[in-house]
C-alpha cells in the first residue's frame, strides 16, 4: 500500500499524537536533574515539583505588599489589552477589506498603501507610537493594531474579490444597492473568514503584547515574564509560559466553536 | 519511533543540561556588555592584549560581547560562560542567589555619578511624591532610588508606583507627555540631560560613592582549579588600565566609537565612573571597611523586593566573603566571594 494512503487506527494515532509532548517532558525531566545534581540551587531549569508548588502558589497567594494575586491581575490587564487590540483590528480590517474589496475607488486608493504597511516592522516605530500614544494602555492596543490589522485586511479584502461575480450581477438585477451587497451578499460570506483571520492573527497579536509590556508596564504576563528574567526565576516564567499557551489555546478553540455554531455551511472549511 | 524519540530526548537533555564543571582546563570564555567601566574588555579583545596574556600563561580566552545585559549574566549563572562583567548588586541577586559559587575578580570601577534620578522640570529628589517614576525594576537604578528616597525619608510607597521600563526605550519614554521621572544609567543619562532642557538630576550615585561596583566575576570553582586563568585576566586588564591612566587617545578611541559615542562622550562618561586604574586602589576597594554594610543594604534591598535567591528566608540568606575572611549573611552559605589576590599581584607586579 502506498505510504499516503496509510492511516493509524485511533490508538496508535492518540499515541503519535502524544509522542512529542512525551519526548519534549523526558527532555525537560532529564536535562533538569543532570544540572540539579550539579548544581542544587540551579535557575535555569527548575525541577516539574518545584514548577508545580511555584505555579500553586502563583495562583493562589497574595502579594505581601498590594493584597492581590498577582497572576489574575497581570491575566485581565493582558487580556483586556489583547482583546481591545484583536476586537479594533478586526472591526478595522471589516471594514477596510471590504470597501476594498467591493469598491473600486477604494481598490485603487487603499491596495499598495495596504499591502505596503503589512511589511512595515511595527516593533520599529516603537519609540513614535510612544511619543505619540504616550506609555499607557493606549500604545499597548495601538502596538496589536498596527501589527495585525494590515495582514488581516489584506485576507480580508482578498476573501471579498474572491466572491463568485455572478453573485453580485445576480444581486444588482434584483434591485439590490451597494449598501445592501455589502450587507446581505458580502458580509455573510466574509464574516466566518473573519474569525479565521482572527485566529491565525492571535500569535502575532501575543507577541506585539508581550514585546510591548516588556518595554514599558507596571502589570500585564508579559511584565512579569521580562521583570523575574532578571533574575532567572525559571519557575516562574515556565509557568506564565504555560499559562499563555493554555490561555491562547483555549481563545483559538473558543472561537472556532463560535465558527462551526454560526456558520455551519462553513465546514470543513475553517 | 520511539526510538528517535528517546535519542532525540537525550540528545535535548544533553544539550540542556550541562552547566561548566570545575575542573583543569586551558580554553575559558568570559562575556561583557556595553557599559563604561566595561568598554576595555571589548579592547583586550580587539586588540590582542588579552591573548598575548592568555598566550603566556598556555590558556585562551575568548571575551564575548552580549548585548543584553541581564541576559549575559543569566548565561553565565547557566553555565555557558566561565566570567561575566557585572555589578555587586546583580551578582548578587542572580549567579550567588541562584546557588553559583562566584568571585569578583576584578573590580573596575564604582559608579561616580553614571547613574542618575531624573525629574522633569525643577525641584529635588522630594519632589517625586505621588509621582510615577520609570526606570529598569530591580536594577541598580531602583536600588538608586531607594536610596535617595532614603536619604530623605521617604520610602517607594510615597511614589504613584514605579513603572519597568526597557533601558534601549528609555530615552524614548523621557520624551512621552505622561513620563515625570526616570532612572536610568550612563550614556542614557548624559543625552536625556543634554538634550532636554527641562531635566534635572536630582540624585546620583556619587552620593553613593562605592555602593554601585562594576566588576568582573568569575566561576569560584574554576578560578580555584585555573589560578592562570584569574591571572591572566588581571594581567591584561591592568596592563590596559595603564595606557587609560597614560591617557592613550588611540585606545580611548577605539572604546568610545565601540560605545556609539566620541572621545569627549567617553571622557565625560569617564568622569563620572570612578576607574581604579591602580590595581592596588582596586585592593584597598574590596577590603574596604564599609563594603560588607553596603553588601548587608544591598542583600536588604533585594531580600525587601523578593529578589534573593529562590525562597531566602532572610536578608542574610547569601553569604558574602571579603579579603580577610570575615563574612556578612549566611557563613554556611557564602555564594559571593571578593578576592583581592589577582588584583594585589597585579599591583606587586607579579604577573
Amino acid at each position: 500500500m502506498r505510504l499516503i494512503n496509510r492511516v493509524p487506527s485511533r490508538p496508535v494515532g492518540l499515541m503519535l499524537g502524544a509522542l512529542p509532548f512525551v519526548a519534549i517532558i523526558l527532555a525537560y525531566v532529564a536535562g533538569s536533574e543532570i544540572r540539579l545534581a550539579a548544581n542544587p540551587a540551579d535557575k535555569l531549569l527548575p525541577a516539574l515539583d518545584t514548577i508545580r508548588e511555584t505555579a500553586a502558589r502563583l495562583f493562589t497567594e497574595t502579594d505581601k505588599r498590594s493584597g492581590d494575586i498577582l497572576l489574575w491581575q497581570d491575566t485581565f490587564a493582558s487580556l483586556r489589552r489583547l482583546f481591545l487590540g484583536v476586537g479594533i483590528s478586526a472591526l478595522l480590517s471589516l471594514s477596510i477589506g471590504m470597501a476594498i474589496g467591493l469598491l473600486p475607488y477604494a481598490r485603487k486608493g487603499l491596495t499598495g498603501f495596504v499591502a505596503v504597511l503589512s511589511m512595515v516592522p511595527p516593533l520599529a516605530l516603537l519609540p513614535i507610537l510612544f511619543i505619540v500614544f504616550g506609555l499607557g494602555e493606549v500604545s499597548k492596543v495601538v502596538l496589536i493594531v498596527i501589527g495585525i490589522t494590515p495582514f488581516m485586511t489584506r485576507d480580508l479584502s482578498q476573501r471579498v474579490l474572491d466572491i463568485p461575480v455572478e453573485q453580485i450581477v445576480k444581486a444588482q438585477t434584483l434591485g439590490a444597492s451597494s449598501f445592501v451587497i455589502a450587507l446581505r451578499v458580502a458580509l455573510p460570506q466574509v464574516l466566518p473568514r473573519l474569525i479565521s483571520a482572527v485566529r491565525l492573527s492571535l500569535g502575532s497579536a501575543w507577541l506585539f503584547l508581550i514585546a510591548a509590556e516588556a518595554v514599558a508596564a507596571d502589570v500585564g504576563l508579559g511584565y512579569r515574564i521580562f521583570l523575574v528574567r532578571r533574575y532567572l526565576a525559571m519557575d516562574i516564567i515556565l509557568t506564565y509560559v504555560i499559562w499563555i499557551t493554555l490561555l491562547a489555546f483555549v481563545i483559538d478553540w473558543v472561537l472556532k466553536r463560535i465558527s462551526e455554531r454560526a456558520f455551519p455551511w462553513m465546514g470543513a472549511g475553517l | 519511533m520511539l526510538k528517535t524519540t528517546i535519542l532525540s530526548a537525550t540528545i535535548l537533555a544533553a544539550a540542556l543540561g550541562a552547566p561548566a564543571m570545575a575542573a583543569e582546563k586551558t580554553d575559558f570564555k568570559i562575556a561583557w556588555s556595553i557599559y563604561v567601566g566595561w568598554m576595555p574588555w571589548g579592547y583586550l579583545a580587539d586588540s590582542g592584549i588579552m591573548d598575548k596574556w592568555a598566550e603566556k600563561y598556555g590558556i585562551s580566552v575568548d571575551i564575548v560581547q552580549i548585548n543584553d545585559y541581564v541576559e549575559s549574566i543569566n548565561q553565565y549563572t547557566a553555565g555557558q560562560f566561565d566570567g561575566v562583567s557585572a555589578t555587586n548588586m546583580d551578582t548578587l541577586s542572580i549567579p550567588a542567589g541562584g546557588g553559583v559559587d562566584t568571585t569578583a575578580l576584578i573590580i573596575g570601577d564604582y559608579s561616580n555619578g553614571n547613574d542618575a534620578v531624573i525629574l522633569k522640570g525643577e525641584g529635588t529628589i522630594a519632589d517625586l511624591v505621588g509621582k510615577p517614576v520609570n526606570l529598569v525594576e530591580l536594577s541598580v537604578s531602583h536600588y538608586l532610588l531607594a536610596r535617595g528616597l532614603d536619604s530623605v525619608g521617604l520610602a517607594e510607597s510615597d511614589l504613584d508606583g514605579v513603572v519597568n521600563t526597557s533601558d534601549a526605550d528609555m530615552i524614548a519614554a523621557y520624551a512621552a507627555p505622561e513620563v515625570q521621572a526616570v532612572v536610568t544609567w550612563n550614556p542614557l543619562v548624559s543625552e536625556i540631560l543634554s538634550s532636554n532642557p527641562d531635566a534635572n538630576n536630582v540624585f546620583d550615585s556619587s552620593q553613593i560613592p562605592g555602593e554601585i561596583l562594576d566588576l568582573m566575576v568569575v566561576n569560584t570553582g574554576t578560578l580555584a582549579d585555573n589560578p592562570d586563568f584569574g591571572k591572566a585576566l588581571a594581567g591584561a586588564w591592568y596592563e590596559l588600565m595603564g595606557l587609560m591612566k597614560a591617557g592613550d587617545e588611540d585606545v580611548l578611541t577605539a572604546m568610545a566609537e565601540a560605545s556609539g559615542t566620541d572621545l569627549e562622550g567617553y571622557k565625560a562618561q569617564l568622569a563620572a565612573t570612578e576607574m581604579f586604574y591602580d590595581p592596588a586602589a582596586a585592593v584597598a576597594q574590596a577590603e574596604a571597611e564599609d563594603l560588607p554594610e553596603t553588601m548587608a543594604n544591598v542583600a536588604e534591598f533585594l531580600f525587601d523586593k523578593g529578589i534573593l535567591g529562590v525562597g531566602a528566608p532572610s536578608a542574610d540568606f547569601v553569604g558574602v566573603e571579603y579579603p580577610g575572611g570575615t563574612v556578612t549573611g549566611d557563613s554556611a552559605n557564602v555564594k559571593f566571594r571578593f578576592d583581592a589576590t589577582y588584583m594585589q599581584m597585579a599591583a606587586d607586579g607579579a604577573l
